[in-house]
């Protein structure tokens, strides 16, 4: 009995010691706070994309980020997918020949340029990423392309395992909110290295990014509000669609799988019972 | 396929499993289904029969939905599909003159027939033909000139040459099978004329191939 | 075994075939008729599980193969490839990235199952030891995998642990030169892992044939130690008590699975995967896999290079004399009241030394590590050789039936003799 008691105690202890050292490391790796969580539309086991969210977004991404950021991995004929912001094809061919792409060699050997296809990429805004940090004081804008699953904050015990029941999945769009709305006076005190922003969200405060989104900026015809807050929900969830296209699909597919294996789940629990039933074990 | 229990009222062949049970019962006062099973209606029987079978075949299921993923993963992906049309310009091509580019990874050939090559075509009868097709089905009205066809051979897929062969259309250096000037099969172990692929003209000298 | 040789074919064509390779036979000597301990609790379903798991990674693996390209300028693209343009690519990967955790989740249950059961000891040493080695290509396979997305976790992770081969004095840079093929991780590095990482899990393969081959000869160890005495008493047959019982908790395991597959895929990744790799900068906080965490803060908590490379490797090396080390004769910690503590405070060594190697090395974190590392040796090469000397065992039951029976009656076990000889 005692040295059980004593085993545990030292268990306990240690825990306690565990606990209390990653606290106090946590007091001072927070000095930026914790991304608010916002309420997604495509958070939780039936979650899904919002169509018309996908297309304020999209539009926020086309008329600025679009700008200095690159994304890669979109074709413009992900636009008309299923799961995605819904355009038409006629409308994702329609912006794709808003854009010039070049292509070739010719027959002459020469590189030419020609309207967007549905088959198109993203256009880069800038031919690579040395011309791209030219043109950004030095800085590199990332890749839209997964920035959504690429971004993320610290949650801490027992945030983490609750996150995996809760099945909370949206670090990257919290963040990339909370940085879209983050800008701020440097405090009195701060010294701003030439060229940096200040963004309370920001690891290190200092973005070179400079406040991309003000009110009013981006025109919506559907009537939602024109506000900073509004464009970055829209345009975080539209990252998340390009670095997720598949979310939608995944999901139904998950509920049907879970329902499937639960139901083969119990009738192998009676037939076990059932085989199991002559022997004392 | 029920999945049949090894019970003291059903001996199985090979002693062993048999035997143990019994030995099970008798020595360790185990009240089971073996006790029950002695009497076991047909009613019992259809019950746990159905469980088994209804278990099997959900089951069954299951591993088949398993298996399409893996199968149509083989499919063309999208990015492939992305890729199925082609769009050619014909003003550089002169008359007489083959050229083939690049659809779906296959070659089509582009031929800008000469009038008498149309003529031969045209005036080939149908009885002479081993897959009957009149050289007016395999062009666009108006634009005769113009032969467009899949530049696979019937056969078993090699590529064939153009201008040469006995007709004048092409042959195909694998197996000796010879076509027209209409890409139609003349000579030689191919079944079929050539194929035509899906195409429209969107100006007078362009087409969009897919 | 008896029961073996019990398969008679029936036809004229079987039985023909059957006297010239008698594979029939086997599949029915060694899943059919194999005599199972009926007492086995839900533990011992993991062997099943492990098995399956093995094959979905080797099935999922295969697939994804079929569209990757190990090519550093164009694998990270390639992964998206799948991710977004192959029909149900995006399922496929996710199930070999989440596939690879599930199997470390059910070797780790396997293995802690073998220690609380002392399942390692005589006569299933050379079971163990298999064990041991399938254990350590899984983590080779595994960390292979893991660069081949080429991210930035992908190749620092790649960076660091290459690098513990520099800790070698003397040839320790020619050898890390030699893994990599050049002077740093890159295009080489990336080719022979993907060759194999493509090749390793068919060894496994073969060694999982070597441990079930060795599991089939000794028999399986059970909930209270004992072996099976008679087959008619102690034992049920294979099919279809045990593959039942497998499919129905296979299936629960599934449902697991499909949790993170299908609603939490990259909760067990890290956010920086996504990153393309970066040869020229590091990322802030780098993590290994959950499953490599505890070797990780042991590796981190000695403050010496070629120190901590060596407990690091030592701590999965003990494993292997684990055997020699326990000296108790009871197998069960059933009745090992004493080793049933300790068992349960390594355990949660364990699992507290893999979140401080989740954790930033640094002020009391470091401390609590090394408090941990300590004692995680202390157990196997202290606390078990010495317990087995002057702990007293309850009790063991004379035969499974017995212990059973007990069971049953919910009374107390059948005494096969005196409890004294049991201990050393
Ligand atoms: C013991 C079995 C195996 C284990 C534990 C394992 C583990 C892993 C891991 C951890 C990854 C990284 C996943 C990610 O984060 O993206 C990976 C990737 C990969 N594995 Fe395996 N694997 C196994 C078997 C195989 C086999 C047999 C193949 C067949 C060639 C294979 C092919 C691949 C490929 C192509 C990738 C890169 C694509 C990707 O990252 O998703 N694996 N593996
Ligand atoms: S492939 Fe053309 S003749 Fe055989």
């Amino acid at each position: 009995m005692t040295i059980r008691s004593s085993l545990f105690g030292a268990v306990a202890a240690a825990l306690l010691l565990t606990a209390g050292a990653s606290g106090a490391r946590a007091q001072d790796a927070h000095a930026q706070p914790r991304p608010h969580r916002m309420s997604w539309s495509f958070a939780g086991p039936f979650g899904m994309y919002d169509p018309a969210q996908l297309q304020r977004g999209f539009k926020v991404f086309k008329e600025v980020c679009a700008a200095c950021h690159s994304a890669n991995y979109l074709y413009f004929r992900n636009l008309a997918q299923e799961g995605g912001p819904h355009f038409t094809e006629a409308q994702a061919k329609q912006v794709a020949s808003e854009y010039q792409i070049t292509d070739g060699p010719n027959d002459a050997g020469d590189m030419f340029q020609r309207p967007g296809r549905l088959s198109d990429h993203w256009p880069a805004p800038f031919p690579n990423d040395n011309a791209a940090r030219a043109a950004n004081g030095g800085a590199l804008p990332p890749d839209f392309s997964v920035l959504a699953k690429a971004r993320s904050y610290h949650v801490g015990f027992p945030g983490f395992i609750t996150d995996a029941f809760i099945q909370y999945q949206e670090h990257g769009v919290d963040y990339i909110h909370a940085l879209l709305t983050g800008y701020e006076d440097a405090p009195a005190g701060v010294h701003l290295q030439p060229g940096l922003n200040y963004n309370v969200y920001f690891p290190g405060h200092q973005i070179a990014m400079p406040k991309p989104l003000s009110d009013g900026q981006v025109d919506y015809t559907d009537g939602s509000p024109q506000t900073v807050d509004q464009y970055s929900q829209d345009v975080a969830a539209f990252m998340m669609w390009v670095a997720e296209p598949h979310l939608d699909q995944r999901k139904r597919i998950g509920f049907q799988v879970m329902i499937f294996l639960i139901v083969l789940g119990g009738l192998l629990y009676f037939t076990k019972k059932k085989v199991w039933s002559n022997v004392a074990h | 396929m029920s999945m049949r229990l090894p019970c003291c009222v059903r001996p199985v062949a090979g002693g062993f499993r048999g035997r143990r049970l019994r030995d099970v019962h008798r020595d360790d006062n185990i009240i089971g289904d073996c006790a029950v099973a002695h009497t076991e209606t047909s009613d019992t029987t259809t019950r746990r029969d159905f469980l088994y079978i209804a278990t099997g075949a959900v089951g069954a299921v299951g591993a088949a939905a398993m298996a399409w993923p893996f199968i149509s993963q083989l499919q063309p992906d999208a990015s492939v599909l992305a890729l199925s049309t082609t769009e050619v310009d014909l003003s550089p091509i002169a008359e007489g003159q083959i050229v083939t580019v690049q659809w779906r990874g296959k070659p089509i050939f582009i031929s800008h027939r000469t009038p008498a090559e149309i003529k031969s075509a045209v005036d080939t009868p149908l009885s002479d033909l081993k897959d009957p097709q009149p050289d007016s089905a395999r062009v666009k009205t108006g634009k005769e000139q113009w032969l467009v066809v899949i530049g696979i051979c019937t056969h078993l897929g090699c590529v064939p040459l153009g201008h040469q062969g006995q007709y004048n259309g092409w042959f195909c250096p694998c197996h000796g099978s010879v076509y027209d000037t209409s890409g139609r099969i003349r000579q030689g172990p191919a079944p079929l004329n050539l194929e035509l692929p899906p195409y429209a003209f969107t100006t007078d000298t362009k087409i969009v191939i897919g | 075994m008896e029961g073996h040789s019990t398969y008679q074919p029936k036809g004229k064509v079987a039985q023909w075939f059957e006297s010239r390779l008698p594979i029939v036979g086997l599949i029915h000597s060694s899943a059919i008729a194999y005599p199972v301990p009926k007492n086995l609790n839900y533990m011992w379903t993991f062997g099943a599980i492990l098995s399956f798991m093995l094959v979905c990674q080797i099935v999922s693996g295969v697939v994804l193969a079929m569209h990757y390209v190990a090519y550093a300028p164009v694998s990270f693209a390639r992964v998206e490839h799948i991710m977004r343009d192959v029909n149900y690519g995006w399922l496929i990967r996710y199930i070999h990235a989440n596939g690879a955790s599930m199997f470390f989740i059910a070797v780790y249950i396997h293995i802690f199952r073998g220690m609380y059961y002392g399942s390692y000891k005589a006569p299933r040493e050379v079971l163990w030891i298999l064990g041991v080695i399938i254990y350590l290509l899984m983590m080779a396979t595994a960390f292979m995998g893991y660069v081949l997305p080429w991210g930035q976790m992908s190749f620092w992770g790649a960076t660091v642990i290459t690098n513990l081969f520099s800790a070698i004095p003397w040839v320790g840079t020619t050898i890390v030169e030699w893994l990599w093929g050049g002077y740093s991780v890159g295009d080489p590095t990336l080719n022979r892992f993907f060759s194999l990482h493509y090749l390793l899990p068919f060894m496994i393969a073969g060694v999982v044939g070597l441990h079930i081959w060795a599991l089939h000869h000794v028999g399986q160890n059970n909930p209270d130690g004992v072996d099976i005495k008679n087959v008619a008493k102690d034992s049920v047959p294979f099919t279809p008590y045990a593959t039942i019982k497998d499919i129905f908790a296979m299936v629960v395991f599934l449902i697991f699975f499909s949790w993170f597959i299908f609603y939490i895929p990259n909760y067990l990744g890290h956010s920086d995967n996504y990153i393309p790799a970066n040869p020229l900068s590091t990322p802030a906080h780098i993590v290994p896999e959950w499953y490599f965490l505890p070797f990780y803060a042991i590796l981190r908590s000695i403050p010496d290079k070629l120190g901590g490379v060596l407990a690091m490797f030592a701590a999965i090396a003990v494993l292997a004399f684990l055997p020699w080390l326990d000296t108790s004769k009871v197998r069960s910690a059933k009745y090992r009241p004493l080793f049933r503590q300790f068992f349960w405070v390594f355990a949660v060594v364990a699992v507290l030394l893999g979140y401080m190697g989740s954790q930033p090395a640094e002020g009391g974190a470091l401390i609590i590590s090394r408090i941990l590392t300590a004692y995680y040796f202390i157990h196997f090469l202290v606390i078990l050789p010495l317990l087995g000397l002057f702990e007293r065992p309850k009790p063991v039951p004379a035969s499974i039936a017995d212990a059973v029976l007990a069971k049953a009656k919910g009374g107390a076990v059948v005494v096969a003799g005196a409890a004294g000889p049991e201990t050393k």
